[in-house]
């Protein structure tokens, strides 16, 4: 399974399925990340965590914890 | 009749300015999200029955964070007359999302398109008829900022609560889940009021618990729902929250794509220009150590100690003293009275006055930052580090305020969204010295330390160590143990800093600070003066004869391990709660000088006389650390809203400041040849007490222990609790 963790910075991917429940979940999916929509992965934290992605026209950040949470695939 | 309008919308859409512009009021708007976490009332501008009430900013009306709470929970029972949504124009797509679960609260909404200004700059264009259609509701372009269109939003949404015209949305789900939602609608509407019936069946579909208990549904109704969601959700292959939240976009994608033309489609914006520098893997921590430097270098070192020395020396000095005196030397004045007024109030309301114009340059400083979008980079790059001590890297924007003054500092942890992670930044931002701290490091120093260049830092260094500590250690403690809070942080454009809204703040602030030397620092001035000029006989005497130094060597023995058991520096210590800068004063009138420097040059002699370096050196550490003015104590009373937490935060800082200053002192003791005493002995139970506390396993809310791995494990599988 491809996560949103192992994408590398500058690709763009999109949305298969996002695992996990409850709060951590519904809040990914509040700020847009769903199924079938696209994500850029803009770059990585200096110390390697968060990362910040581009989704819906904005600019999000997020942790490699929660990224794991979501299921993609490549464009 | 009034009339309610409540404003809603996403963290960082100009709600507070909008509400600043209708009300007239001067609430603080700032470029990070969450601003506002409690709702704000106040009347409508020249309409006197018209109240608006500002809600926090949300992305959604999800039962799980505060802010959606406190909103929907109005919107459900206080049950507004009027919605006034406002949508960020430069973000639409997901601006919108809130505006789908807002038109199903049988509540008129007007969307105000906000930041239509930056819209039309970028060259895009929002066809807001088309935009009305799609979501059922009147779309007014505003700018908030310009001040411009708020005033027609705001009649619209006044004639609409008039006609009592609710707003339907347009909106459908797909067949089956508007089967599903038919069916549940059936099962309640014998207890819903028609008009909020498919509000509370999306709600009760998506599983939300705050809903089910309220409805208190008997075990037949609740199974018989539970059904219908599971085939629907077998149906359509995914969860029902998911499904309701994908076709709420899918809705919005499909609806903007006929009403919104992007000019520009590259996705580098300016904002992603700056961030490539300022977020940078190699420049971040160069750029981010330079604009501290930069802040302090103005706000302490040159400008802000300027003028700060200039009120202390020359104002509070020179020209209000002599003056005062004289004035009441024309009338007559008692003696005692006159010592009450010279010595006591306005030597005390002006030591803390005096660093008025030092704060409101590091507010100036701060509030820049703040409003041109950099703090929530600073969250961004330090997360990582802080999240290793259990705090989140929004848990470092109150630290870094706080050396300037601990208060705002402390009022800055509002924006964390987990009350565990903002218990613990309130109970640990003052570990971190402030700037009124600073006189006592250079009075220490310069005395027993001269030329040393490793005290001030030290200084820095112990108190980031005991923010550490600290987190790490309270982190495991069964009331602050939490899973780790979701860092799901939105990062605002960039702006350049609105003049007004940064007067505004530094205004704010200027204002609680003074109110606070009008009020509780001048009544304890008075207080300390009483003390240390009056016996018990209430007779005036000399200060070593007072009722201070009296209480004082009551209190000292309790300071002995510590190394300084003296009344005089217990009582400067005491008299730090008042303000810390006091320590440096009271040590200063205590050791026979009326008048002493910052840095206490004239009394360097009776001290070096009555410490040794190791034993100041340990009082310095003890005033650093423990409980911190009576200020920042009711700023920490404030924003705990509970007394019972108010006290163990400051009985914690207290007792770890004593551990530390205990440690110091007795290995300090004991490495220069001073033998093994009783003391030793305590300070090494302590020590490996503390670090017992440091490694111990966590608490687990499931009432038993478990590995930090698990407790990682459980937050990747989400925080579900």
């Amino acid at each position: 399974m491809t996560t949103l963790r192992n994408i590398k910075c500058g690709q763009t991917v999109k949305v298969v399925k996002l695992h996990g429940e409850g709060a951590l979940k519904r809040r990914i999916m509040d700020m847009g990340i769903t199924r079938g929509c696209e994500v850029y992965i803009r770059k990585v934290a200096p110390l390697g965590d968060p990362i910040q992605i581009n989704v819906r026209g904005y600019e999000l950040s997020l942790r490699k914890s929660a990224a794991e949470m979501i299921e993609v695939e490549k464009l | 009749m009034s009339i309610k309008i409540a404003l809603t919308g996403n963290p960082n859409s100009g709600k507070t300015t909008m509400f600043n512009d209708l009300t007239g009021s001067n609430q603080y708007v700032g470029n990070w999200p969450g601003v506002t976490v409690e709702k704000k009332e106040g009347r409508l501008k020249g309409q006197k029955d018209v109240i608006i009430t500002d809600l926090p900013g949300i992305y959604s009306l999800s039962p799980y964070t505060p802010e959606e709470i406190v909103s929907r929970n109005y919107l459900i029972n206080e049950k507004p007359d009027a919605i006034i949504n406002i949508v960020d124009g430069t973000n639409i797509e997901r601006n919108l999302y809130l505006t789908t679960q807002l038109t199903e609260m049988s509540i008129p909404v007007v969307i105000a398109l906000n930041m239509i200004d930056i819209v039309r700059k970028k060259g895009d264009n929002i066809d807001i008829e088309k935009l009305s259609q799609k979501f059922g509701c009147e779309v007014v372009e505003t700018s908030a900022l310009k001040g411009v269109g708020s005033e027609e939003a705001v009649s619209k949404a006044i004639a609409l609560a008039e006609q009592k015209a609710n707003t339907l949305p347009p909106h459908k789900f797909s067949k089956s889940v508007e089967d599903s939602l038919s069916k549940i609608a059936s099962c309640i509407e014998s207890i819903i009021s028609p008009d909020l019936l498919r509000w509370y069946s999306i709600k009760l579909f998506e599983r939300d618990q705050m809903v089910s208990e309220e409805l208190s549904l008997d075990n037949d109704t609740k199974a018989k729902i539970e059904s219908i969601i599971a085939e629907c959700e077998k149906q359509l292959d995914d969860d029902s929250e998911s499904i309701i939240t994908n076709e709420r976009y899918k809705y919005i994608v499909d609806a903007i794509k006929d009403c919104y033309v992007k000019k520009n489609t590259s996705r580098d914006t300016v904002s992603d220009k700056i961030d490539k520098i300022v977020t940078n893997r190699w420049l971040a921590f160069p750029v981010f150590a330079a604009v501290i430097f930069l802040v302090y270098f103005i706000s302490v070192t040159t400008v802000g100690t300027w003028a700060t020395d200039w009120v202390n020396d020359v104002l509070f000095g020179e020209i209000i003293p002599p003056a005062v005196e004289g004035f009441l030397e024309s009338v007559n004045c008692a003696d005692w009275l006159t010592s009450l007024i010279i010595d006591g109030i306005i030597g005390g309301v002006g030591a803390v006055l005096g660093f008025l114009p030092q704060m409101m340059v590091l507010f100036l400083c701060l509030s820049l930052l703040e409003d041109c979008g950099y703090m929530s980079r600073i969250a961004f790059i330090m997360d990582r580090v802080f999240r290793k001590f259990g705090l989140s890297g929004k848990s470092f924007i109150p630290i870094i305020i706080g050396t300037g003054c601990g208060v705002p500092g402390i009022m800055a942890s509002r924006t964390i969204e987990s009350e565990e992670d903002r218990k613990l930044t309130i109970m640990t931002t003052t570990f971190i010295p402030c700037s009124a701290k600073l006189p006592i490091i250079s009075l220490i120093a310069g005395a027993f330390f001269p030329g040393s260049i490793w005290v001030a830092p030290s200084v820095y260094f112990i108190g980031i160590a005991a923010i550490i500590c600290s987190g790490i250690i309270l982190k495991k403690t069964k009331a602050l143990s939490s899973s780790p809070a979701p860092f799901v942080m939105e990062l605002p454009a960039y702006h350049v800093p609105r003049a007004k809204n940064v007067a505004l703040h530094i205004w704010d602030k200027t204002k609680s600070f003074i109110k606070k030397a009008g009020t509780i620092i001048f009544l304890a001035s008075g207080l300390v003066w009483f003390l240390s000029n009056f016996n018990w006989q209430l007779r005036m005497v000399d200060a070593p004869n007072s009722i201070l130094a009296n209480l004082g060597s009551i209190v000292a023995p309790v300071f002995v391990p510590l190394g300084w058991g003296t009344w005089e520096a217990a009582v400067a210590t005491l008299t730090g709660l008042v303000a810390k800068e006091n320590v440096v004063g009271t040590l200063g009138v205590l050791y026979g000088l009326q008048e002493v420097a910052e840095d206490g040059v004239e009394i360097w002699g009776s001290l070096q006389a009555s410490f040794t370096a190791l034993s100041a050196y340990s009082l310095l550490l003890f005033n650093l650390l423990c409980a911190p003015c009576f200020a920042a104590i009711g700023a920490i009373r404030r924003e705990m809203k509970s007394a019972k937490w108010t006290l163990i935060a400051v009985g914690y800082q207290t007792v770890l400041a004593y551990a530390v200053s205990l440690c110091v002192y007795q290995f300090g003791m004991f490495f220069t040849g001073n033998g093994f005493n009783v003391f030793t002995a305590i300070a090494i139970i302590v020590l490996i007490g503390f670090i017992y506390l440091l490694v111990r396993r966590p608490y687990n809310k499931d009432g038993k222990n478990c590995s930090a791995k698990e407790v990682g494990n459980a937050a990747l599988g989400g925080a579900k609790l």
